[in-house]
């Protein structure tokens, strides 16, 4: 581990395969996302990009290569995803996943940076500081009106705008978020792009998007995955002129 | 402080407190000062009868804590609850002293009938009543904490949890069903005389530990119920429902299990131990995974996730018990209950308690959503299958 | 000492003449012989007696087996009056001893038995070893060589060597010469390289009759045979060891093969469908009934059926308990998909139903089932005993299981269960009907689990409780075994059988079944979902 302490990536992946059960899922992958960077990965149905958050965040472990995050200081391949999630790397699902029994505000009370031991949360009580970080992220989130309300009777769109208020609850040093936008409208498309963007001033964020309007929007770096492994790397013009990548999403 | 407390006791679980320690001076009242003429009159074996449920209920609520708020199912929680009567039936054992047929007075008869020459070791210290008390809650809990250590830091989630904790079960009968495992083979520990100096057998004494169990019941429910309103209860309804998002969140599921298992372990152990002098016997019968499954089917009839409901489930799956096993349907029972499975099951997931809440809570969104008509735009009808979802598995 | 130095010279001189006589003498003078020699059982004292069996036996006459039979069965009478000998058949008519034919002038209140004692039985049975020896039959011969290995009859030994040379049967070869080593080994006079390479053979032979034959050598014999035969007694145990492990792998196995059958079903239904069938253990009983009731209707029509009872009761409880187990699904389970662990408590409930109505129905005491004739007693395959129904039950546990795996790789079926286990949206998506996989799994798990009570029923006892003593350890198989992957199962099952027959030993059954479970939770704390369990992204956590 003596590369680690060189660099100063946020994220640094170098390496790194998956397989289950013979079908490689990541095949040496490997890049880079410097402190306060946005970065948009793309790439076709089994390119591996689920996989890829699952080895960051903890869920899979690679059989080689290695996973530092923060300026090579944390190997995150030895951690499992409740120390991950502690150091500072938070998760949007591609399903959202909110806790449906719970209201919105209990939503994001369970997220908000805070003790998160047993004894923290069986003594814990309610205090003004937390309820005005409480109503900030309600009101960028745009969920202000039904805080109260449970969050399994929200739209699909209000629960990815949830799940995104959750993220930023948490106060990560790095968001994964898989496809924010998907089965949202062009509007709300159009607003998580900016609310994404507003985000980034102070998080680095990588997201994972099949939507090309959205990623042209946000205008960042792109890596587009396939089989496992980088295809192309640049912005999205360069990389939608990339003649292998137009071929694994066209067809051959 | 007032926060607190008003979070824990809403209306319900001020009404069912009440309920609780009513039931546990009303009734010595009506026993010893209404004449037996009276309708009023309670008679002495309804008392120990009562008494029993009580305990029922308790063990109940402890499968409620852990099933309906954070989705273990634990099949085997009856070892639990038969620990601590073991405990409890290790410190009436002692209490007999040479009253025993064979008038040893230090080994309890069995020993003496087995050829015991000194007292097992792990029965020094039941001749005190302060350490049967700490072993009721150190017994169960300790189980359980070394289990659910081992389950649920694999992960071990689900349908595969729910196994395992029955061959724990399953376990724990047959070792107990060994005469050489030193605490009364098949026949269990019986023939108890004294509790703290007073003749188990009395009514005054039978009166006493009727109003102790509802104490205990009602404590038990104060304490479940202040686990699950604070933050703590949101987290384990959280990992209910999502128990892998939980984690990315940054929280240790494994020690939420635990703390929660190990809680309801020691409850159940509690009520075992209230449950033993109140009908004079414990054996490895307790231990049997059948028993363990009726108790499940008690909260489920009452409502999971409710804790009244799982109360009033054990109050009524086994006043019905007591009342077909009596009678000419006896033969029938075993039907009935089966199809009380199946039935909760199919047609009253949500369980008594549970069916009305969400009724209630149906009527009064009728109603808001009646009053707010005009003004602002409604927020999103909640769907059908948001609020029809029952809790995760 | 003397006595039985006199008693050993005695027979020795009666063998030797016995093969002399039968090889050799005419048929004159064995018939003097032999009518001379008759005369000594009627002098009724037991000396005159044994020289009279080692006479007759080496008369070298073909009634002399006739004789010492009825001899040895107490048949053998004689008039104390005249001093003739007569045979009492197994029909019950006398005949004269001397030639066979029946003796019609006699009767019954006038004769005497010819009376026995322990030292003149030892004669007898010598002499039959001896006379039998040279049997055309192989079995005879077979069990003469034994019959002289327990006498170990010094007497014998010239009967042994002229029969070893004939012998062309290698087992009955062999047997010829353990016997004659044990012989040697009993004969004070053996020289010591007889006794040491006696003792060679008999360590080869490593079973615990040899091992006690090693062991009580006489105490005066010289070092060298002395420390022979403690190494014999030694490698004796070390084999005898061997084979009790290998009998405690065979118990193993043959539990292993009940516990596969009972949790093969129960591992497709919760493999497919993701479902515990609580009720499975239930089938399983109903299987052992249906076995139960086709034997009744047999026993009650026509008996001469009763050896295929299980041939027809298999097929007939895979339907009885395969339909059963479609009425369940599509009744009672199919409606609580995505709840597995309320699934749980309905099957469960469903398991009280069924036992409590087969109780009302049949009793709650033991049925009788019986055990057709190619399936009782046992076999010995060196040092183990095999039972005939343990080793059935093994095949068909491997039958089945071949027929299911032919069933999930080979059938339409299957391939849709297999897709329908690996990604049930993915499956429903590419059209296949997956409520009707559901009903089918489950209608094939239930009906397993009643040919699985088909085999049971041999082996335990048939009552209402008979599924609640199985489904705890099919549980276990499950879980050790992992879902999805019928190996799991044979290799949980099998795994399991043996580690609960090796601790049991040590153990006992009971704490050997506590230390399995404790292992089992150990276990799942390396891989919590079993040895072969799926991977990849459609597991979700």
């Amino acid at each position: 581990m003596a590369d680690q302490k060189t660099t100063s990536a946020m994220l640094y992946i170098n390496g790194v395969s998956v397989s289950f059960d013979g079908f490689r899922a990541l095949n040496n992958l490997s890049f880079s996302v410097e402190p306060g960077e946005m970065r948009a990965i793309i790439g076709p149905n089994g390119a591996g990009k689920t996989t890829m958050m699952d080895v960051v965040t903890g869920k899979t472990r690679p059989d080689t290569g290695e996973v530092v995050f923060d300026g090579g200081v944390h190997d995150l391949t030895s951690l499992d995803e409740t120390q991950i999630a502690e150091l500072g790397i938070g998760r949007k699902f591609q399903k959202p996943t909110v806790f449906d029994m719970h209201t919105v505000d209990d939503n994001l009370r369970l997220a908000l940076k805070a003790d998160r031991r047993t004894r923290g949360t069986l003594f814990w009580k309610d205090s003004s500081e937390e309820r005005d970080r409480l109503d900030i992220i309600l009101k960028t989130i745009r969920l202000t009106p039904s805080r109260a309300a449970v969050a399994g009777s929200l739209s699909h769109g209000q629960k990815q705008w949830l799940e995104i208020g959750m993220l930023l609850a948490q106060e990560p040093k790095l968001m994964l978020i898989d496809e924010p936008v998907a089965g949202m409208t062009d509007a709300e498309t159009k607003q998580t792009a900016d609310l994404l963007r507003e985000i980034n001033r102070d998080r680095t964020i990588v997201v994972v998007e099949h939507d090309m309007t959205f990623v042209r929007d946000l205008g960042v770096r792109v890596i587009c995955l396939h089989e496992g492994s980088v295809l192309a790397e640049g912005t999205i013009d360069q990389v939608s002129e990339n003649e292998r990548v137009v071929e694994v999403y066209l067809g051959r | 402080m007032t926060a607190p407390l008003t979070r824990t006791l809403d209306r319900g679980a001020t009404i069912f407190l009440a309920i609780c320690m009513g039931a546990a001076i009303l009734v010595p009242i009506l026993h010893l000062f209404v004449p037996p003429s009276s309708a009023f009159h309670v008679p002495v074996y309804l008392v120990a009868l009562w008494g029993k449920y009580v305990c029922y209920a308790l063990l109940a609520l402890s499968i409620d804590l852990i099933w309906g708020y954070c989705g273990i199912l634990s099949l085997g929680h009856g070892a639990f609850f038969a620990l601590g009567g073991y405990a409890m039936g290790m410190y009436l054992m002692r209490q007999i002293g040479s009253r025993g047929v064979y008038g040893n007075s230090i080994l309890p008869d069995f020993m003496v009938f087995l050829n015991y020459k000194a007292l097992p070791w792990y029965w020094y210290g039941f001749d005190h009543f302060w350490f049967a008390a700490i072993m009721i809650l150190l017994a169960p809990g300790l189980l359980a904490f070394c289990f659910g250590w081992l389950a649920f830091r694999s992960r071990v989630t689900g349908v595969y949890l729910s196994i395992i904790t029955q061959a724990m079960t399953y376990a724990l009968l047959l070792a107990f069903f060994r005469n050489d495992f030193g605490f009364g083979g098949n026949n269990g520990l019986t023939d108890f005389k004294d509790i703290l100096g007073f003749n188990v057998q009395a009514q005054g004494t039978r009166l006493v530990l009727f109003s102790v169990s509802c104490i205990a019941l009602a404590l038990g429910f104060f304490i479940c119920r202040a686990v699950i309103t604070s933050k703590f209860g949101k987290v384990l309804v959280a990992i209910r429902d999502a128990e892998s998002r939980t984690r990315f969140l940054g929280y240790r599921v494994e020690n939420y299990k635990l703390f929660v298992f190990v809680l309801s372990a020691c409850m159940a152990g509690v009520a075992g131990a209230l449950y033993v002098p109140q009908v004079g016997i414990i054996n490895p019968g307790e231990f049997a995974p059948a028993s363990s499954i009726e108790a499940v089917i008690w909260v489920a009839v009452g409502g999971r996730g409710t804790l009244t409901g799982a109360a009033l489930g054990a109050l009524v799956v086994n006043y019905g018990k007591t009342y077909f096993t009596s009678g000419f349907l006896a033969p029938y029972w075993l039907f009935l209950l089966g199809a009380l499975f199946v039935a909760v099951t199919q047609l009253l997931p949500r369980g008594i308690v549970g069916t009305w809440r969400y009724y209630m809570s149906k009527r009064r969104e009728q109603q808001a959503a009646d009053d707010a008509e005009a003004a602002v735009p409604p927020a999103p009808p909640p769907s059908a299958t948001s609020l029809l979802a029952r809790p995760a598995e | 000492m003397n006595m039985v130095r006199n008693r050993a010279f005695a027979l020795v001189t009666a063998c030797c003449l016995l093969l002399i006589a039968g090889i050799a003498s005419p048929q004159q003078a064995s018939a003097q012989n032999f009518e001379s020699a008759l005369a000594g059982f009627a002098a009724d004292s037991f000396g005159d007696t044994e020289t009279a069996i080692g006479a007759v036996a080496t008369s070298g006459n073909p009634l002399a087996v006739d004789v010492i039979n009825a001899l040895q069965e107490g048949r053998l009478l004689f008039n104390p009056a005249d001093k003739k000998v007569y045979v009492r058949t197994a029909a019950g008519t006398i005949n004269d001893a001397a030639t066979g034919t029946p003796a019609a002038d006699v009767k019954a209140g006038d004769l005497q038995t010819v009376r026995l004692n322990n030292r003149v039985r030892r004669g007898i049975d010598a002499a039959v070893g001896a006379l039998t020896l040279l049997s055309p039959d192989a079995g005879k011969r077979m069990d003469a060589a034994k019959a002289v290995f327990k006498s170990r009859e010094a007497g014998a030994l010239k009967a042994l060597d002229v029969a070893i040379a004939k012998e062309t049967e290698p087992r009955v070869k062999r047997a010829l010469v353990d016997a004659r080593a044990a012989v040697i080994l009993n004969t004070p006079t053996a020289s010591k390289e007889e006794n040491l390479e006696a003792i060679s053979v008999i360590r080869e032979r490593g079973d615990q009759e040899a091992r006690s034959l090693l062991t009580n050598l006489s105490a005066d014999s010289h070092d060298d045979i002395k420390r022979a035969a403690a190494a014999g007694v030694a490698s004796i145990d070390a084999s005898l060891q061997l084979w009790s492990a290998a009998q405690n792998m065979w118990y193993g196995l043959s539990l292993g093969s009940v516990l596969l059958l009972a949790a093969i079903g129960l591992a497709i239904t919760f493999g497919v469908m993701g479902v515990i069938n609580m009720a499975h253990g239930e089938m399983v009983m109903i299987g052992a009934y249906v076995t139960f009731a086709v034997q009744e209707v047999i026993r009650a029509y026509n008996p001469a059926l009763f050896d295929i009872s299980l041939v027809i009761a298999v097929p007939l409880a895979f339907l009885v308990t395969g339909c059963f187990g479609i009425l369940i699904e599509r009744t009672v389970i199919r409606f609580l998909y995505g709840r597995p662990l309320e699934t749980l408590l309905a099957t469960w409930g469903l398991s009280l139903i069924i036992q409590q109505a087969v109780r009302t129905a049949y009793g709650s005491s033991n049925k009788d089932v019986g055990s057709p004739s190619w399936m009782s007693g046992a076999f010995e395959l060196g040092g183990l005993t095999i039972t005939y129904n343990r080793l059935w039950i093994v095949c068909f546990t491997i039958f089945v299981f071949v027929a299911l795996l032919g069933v999930l790789r080979l059938t339409r079926l299957g391939l849709e269960m297999r897709a329908v286990t690996q990604n049930r949206t993915m499956a429903a998506s590419m059209g296949i009907a997956t409520a009707r996989i559901d009903a089918l799994t489950f209608g094939l798990g239930s009906g397993v689990a009643g040919i699985a009570g088909v085999a049971l029923s041999q082996i335990d006892n048939v009552s209402p409780n008979l599924g609640q003593s199985y489904i705890i350890d099919s549980f276990m198989v499950v879980v050790f075994g992992g879902v999805g992957n019928l190996w799991g199962t044979l290799v949980g099952a099998f795994t399991l059988g043996i580690a609960n027959k090796f601790l049991e030993p040590y153990a006992g059954a009971v704490l050997g079944k506590i230390a399995i479970l404790v292992l089992i939770i150990l276990f799942i704390q390396k891989r919590p979902r079993g040895l072969f369990a799926l991977k990849g992204r459609s597991v979700e956590a």
